[in-house]
């Protein structure tokens, strides 16, 4: 298998479109016949980064790229940053607002699940910028 | 027991998914939090919840189970019913509340994962 590559714009303004593209994902893992363990690791993963673009950064692009190896995950933002990760990364930890809370997402769980789920995870965030968040989940 | 089961305990009106009532469940999961949901995953093949709208299915399909229970007479929205039904998973509605459906089905065998901290190595 050659290293395949999916591309997915976000959008920011739709939280009813929120998980598209996770899903699509999902759709594809399973049609290459990946592991149930990988596309449950994968897309819970990527859904719950799709929600937090879709929440607080009003959208932004995911690069997904599978290898027989591992599948890399780079969702990337231009939303307002986080000016601390280590804060945001503790479970229960949000500043999500609370018309979010109503729909089920902003209980300070999105980076903890996306930590857990994934076998490697880096952010980087810059205040103003934007932020990329960089997950990666190795094929058994 | 079978998804039939739980619609007949919960005294459970079916939404969709009738080709799907034979299926086997062994565990729920019952929260108006998704992300508690996606937090914890076992063989939890049945969702209980108060929140409508479409992430609700959407979890529910991310987390590979076959049935969404809404509690307390909660109806599904026709773009959540087109979903569940393209990914082949029963929606139910039942007017009991959130604690006793839960109640219902647990008398009736239906088990919970573990304790939150007893996830704290990750069972896929």
């Amino acid at each position: 298998m050659n290293t395949l590559k999916w591309t997915y714009d976000v959008d920011g303004d739709d939280f009813t479109r929120a998980g598209e593209a996770s899903s699509n994902v999902k759709k594809k893992l399973r049609a290459l016949g990946v592991s149930p363990e990988v596309i449950r690791k994968v897309s819970i993963a990527l859904y719950e980064g799709e929600i937090n673009m879709v929440i607080h950064a009003n959208g932004g692009k995911i690069d997904v790229e599978m290898t027989p190896e591992k599948i890399d995950m780079v969702l990337a933002d231009t939303g307002k940053g986080i000016p601390d990760i280590e804060k945001a990364m503790q479970e229960g930890w949000s500043t999500a607002p609370d018309e979010v809370r109503s729909l089920g997402f902003g209980a300070g769980m999105g980076l903890p699940n996306m930590k857990k789920y994934s076998d490697e995870m880096r952010i980087e965030s810059t205040v103003g910028v934007g932020t990329t968040v960089y997950m990666t989940v190795y094929v058994k | 027991m079978n998804v039939r089961d739980v619609m007949r305990i919960l005294d459970a009106q079916l939404v969709c998914g009738e080709e799907n009532l034979d299926t086997q469940v062994h565990e729920a999961c019952g929260s108006d939090m998704m992300s508690d949901v996606l937090a914890f995953v076992k063989d939890q093949a049945v969702l209980l919840t108060g929140l409508v709208n479409i992430q609700v299915v959407r979890t529910a399909d991310m987390m590979d189970m076959v049935c969404i229970v809404f509690v307390r007479g909660k109806e599904p929205d026709e773009d959540m019913i087109a979903l569940a039904k393209r990914r082949g998973m029963v929606l139910l509605k039942t007017q009991h509340r959130m604690f006793t459906a839960c109640g219902l089905l647990w008398e009736n065998g239906l088990r919970g994962g573990g304790k939150a901290d007893e996830h704290a190595q990750m069972d896929l």
